[in-house]
């Protein structure tokens, strides 16, 4: 597709250069700031890290890591990360499996339903589900947002799954009873081995979801230090520290670094999990 | 940290053996049964679990909430449509209404579109359009908390006189100009907290618009540049119309985001300023003020502002099972 080809090759290139560089600047001057000697950070501007004389230092790091909770926080990130991504997987995997190759009543309008709670936005459940769970003292738990993030991420799940199960070809099931293959072998040896795709794009998403995500950790964590994950430290830092927030950039690329290390890995089945079905709410 | 690992093991080994017990003893049972009767339970045991979740955590909450907005701040007494008296004459809800309205749903959404086609049409002529699209859709991965203190850096405000450490500001004096607080500004600051949501979405337009550009026929464009149509009018007669589906798909999704905002404005103003915005306003409601109820009724304005967008999604959902 060639649109552009007319506008001349010069514009074309300015255009595109200057929106990469809009795009890619903050972060780097983020990450050229976390580098630099604090007093210097409040002082002067990244650039000038660029000229001599130069100066960089681990400092930014060592202080936030040892002095801010940032360890213990990149722990509980991945402690509630983890879980919240295995568990919900494996539940909209099973419902998927019915959805796209069983009948039985209501099931469209089930799935219909599923659709819709999509785009529901979180903050309609939040209220019951706090009450329901300061009633069970489930509050600043690790299994209240693992719970709470399973419950979340499904319909987006199912959905993507379903699609993704539902256009495997026909034949395949065909075969598999013939063979004597039941439920359950069909399940695990031929629906799961074949779905490595739309798994691998779920399992990013909902990885990206929980890691970045801050309002479930907030309100179902109270903000209680030996359980927040790091989205909900930095916010605190960015209230608490005042004059010192200069060292949230180290913070700020301790929390980035996996996800963009999973993205780059990965983006290939990011981007294909984005075109399959991106309504996420 | 060692004294962590056997508790994110257990974390994740206990769910999943127990999930794959489940289905396994529950088909083993139905095994047991009847023949005639395993095909009418089964599937109930497949989606069993899903429905538990979904019921408890998204379905009977969202009723709940409803409820509870009639209710008073502790949830013991009916108050009737108090709770929405008091919120829809509270100016600051008024304010928040305004901001995701005007700027989250109108200017957000559209700028995000136009940044996407943009750079989805631009990108597509020259020879490193994947690494440009790769770098502009990283900020995708990165969490709103982690844009928005990467973002202060660029905001950052000195008094005058002194060197300003924002990229912005010295941009700004750097051409001679008077350093700003821009955080604290309004109407403006608003357009720069969204200017920050456009950086983190824009990849993900691009990506899906990118897609379906290169879905359109290279035939029709050469054939009706070979009757003469200028660029301008191709893209506007034949491209944009094949791509209206698509650029629908990408706006529903941000229209969501708009409507529900809240990390972004969390850590880089807390609504101060004049940028708040209803999710906000129902965690301030939520935790400052301790009151249920009127949290509940933010919470279903919410709900009542995402049922035009449920509605498209469900009717073009039916669309399209119906070609299946």
């Amino acid at each position: 597709m060639t649109f552009a080809r007319r506008l001349g090759p010069l514009p074309v290139h300015v255009t595109i250069i200057a929106l990469v560089l809009i795009w890619t600047i903050p972060t780097i001057a983020t990450l050229v700031n976390s580098f630099r000697p604090p007093a210097l950070v409040g002082s002067t501007g990244w650039w000038t890290a660029f000229f001599p004389p130069y100066a960089f230092t681990l400092e930014n790091y060592e202080r936030v890591l040892t002095t801010n909770n940032m360890a213990t926080s990149f722990l509980n990130s991945l402690t509630i990360t983890i879980p919240a991504t295995v568990i919900p997987i494996v539940v909209a995997a099973f419902s998927a499996y019915a959805f796209a190759w069983m009948t039985f009543p209501l099931r469209n309008t089930l799935f219909l339903l599923l659709v819709g709670l999509i785009v529901v936005p979180l903050q309609v459940t939040l209220v019951p589900v706090l009450q329901a769970y300061q009633n069970l003292g489930l509050t600043g738990t690790f299994l209240a947002v693992w719970l709470a993030h399973t419950g979340y991420g499904l319909p987006f799940a199912i959905y993507l799954l379903r699609n993704f199960f539902g256009a495997l070809p026909k034949d395949l099931f065909e075969a598999a009873a013939i063979d004597g293959a039941g439920t359950l072998a069909t399940f695990f040896r031929i629906v799961m081995p074949l779905s490595v795709p739309a798994l691998a794009s779920l399992t990013i998403f909902q990885f990206l979801w929980v890691w970045n995500d801050l309002l479930v950790a907030l309100i179902f964590l109270g903000g209680t230090p030996a359980v927040a994950p790091m989205t909900v430290t930095i916010s605190n830092l960015v209230n608490s520290l005042g004059q010192d927030w200069q060292r949230l950039t180290a913070a700020a690329f301790i929390s980035i670094a996996l996800p963009l290390a999973v993205f780059l890995g990965l983006q290939r089945y990011f981007v294909r999990g984005i075109l399959a079905g991106s309504v996420k709410g | 940290m060692i004294e962590r690992v056997p508790q994110v093991a257990a974390a994740i080994v206990l769910p999943v053996a127990a999930l794959l017990g489940y289905i396994i003893v529950a088909e083993w049972l139905l095994g047991r049964l009847p023949a005639g009767a395993r095909p009418r339970l089964r599937p109930w045991i497949w989606i069993g679990p899903a429905l538990a979740f979904v019921g408890f955590f998204l379905i009977a909450p969202a009723i709940e909430t409803v409820v509870l907005s009639l209710k008073d701040a502790t949830s013991s007494n009916w108050v009737g449509l108090d709770n929405y008296a008091t919120v829809l004459t509270d100016s600051n809800v008024h304010l928040a209404i305004r901001n995701n309205v005007l700027w989250w749903i109108v200017f957000f959404t559209s700028f995000v579109l136009i940044d996407g086609l943009v750079i989805a049409v631009l990108a597509d002529r020259v020879r490193y359009e994947g690494i440009a699209k790769s770098l502009i859709f990283l900020p995708q991965a990165i969490s709103f908390v982690a844009a928005g203190t990467i973002w202060k850096f660029i905001y950052a405000y000195q008094p005058p006189g002194v060197e300003q450490t924002g990229t912005l500001n010295a941009m700004v004096t750097a051409f001679g100009g008077e350093p700003q607080p821009w955080l604290a500004q309004a109407p403006t600051n608003n357009l720069l907290i969204i200017v920050v949501g456009v950086w983190a979405w824009a990849g993900f337009a691009t990506v899906i618009l990118s897609a379906a550009l290169k879905g359109v026929p290279v035939e029709l464009l050469e054939a009706s540049r070979l009757d003469g149509a200028s660029e301008v009018m191709v893209f506007r007669r034949i491209i944009l119309p094949l791509m209206l589906p698509t650029i629908t798909v990408v706006a529903t999704t941000l229209v969501i985001f708009a409507l529900k905002a809240f990390d972004v404005v969390y850590v880089m103003t807390n609504g101060n300023f004049d940028t708040e915005v209803l999710a906000n306003r129902m965690y301030k409601e939520l935790f400052s003020a301790r009151n249920y109820g009127r949290a509940s009724a933010v919470a279903t304005l919410l709900l009542l502002g995402i049922v035009p967008v449920l509605v498209f999604n469900l009717r073009r959902f039916r669309a399209q099972e119906a070609i299946r």
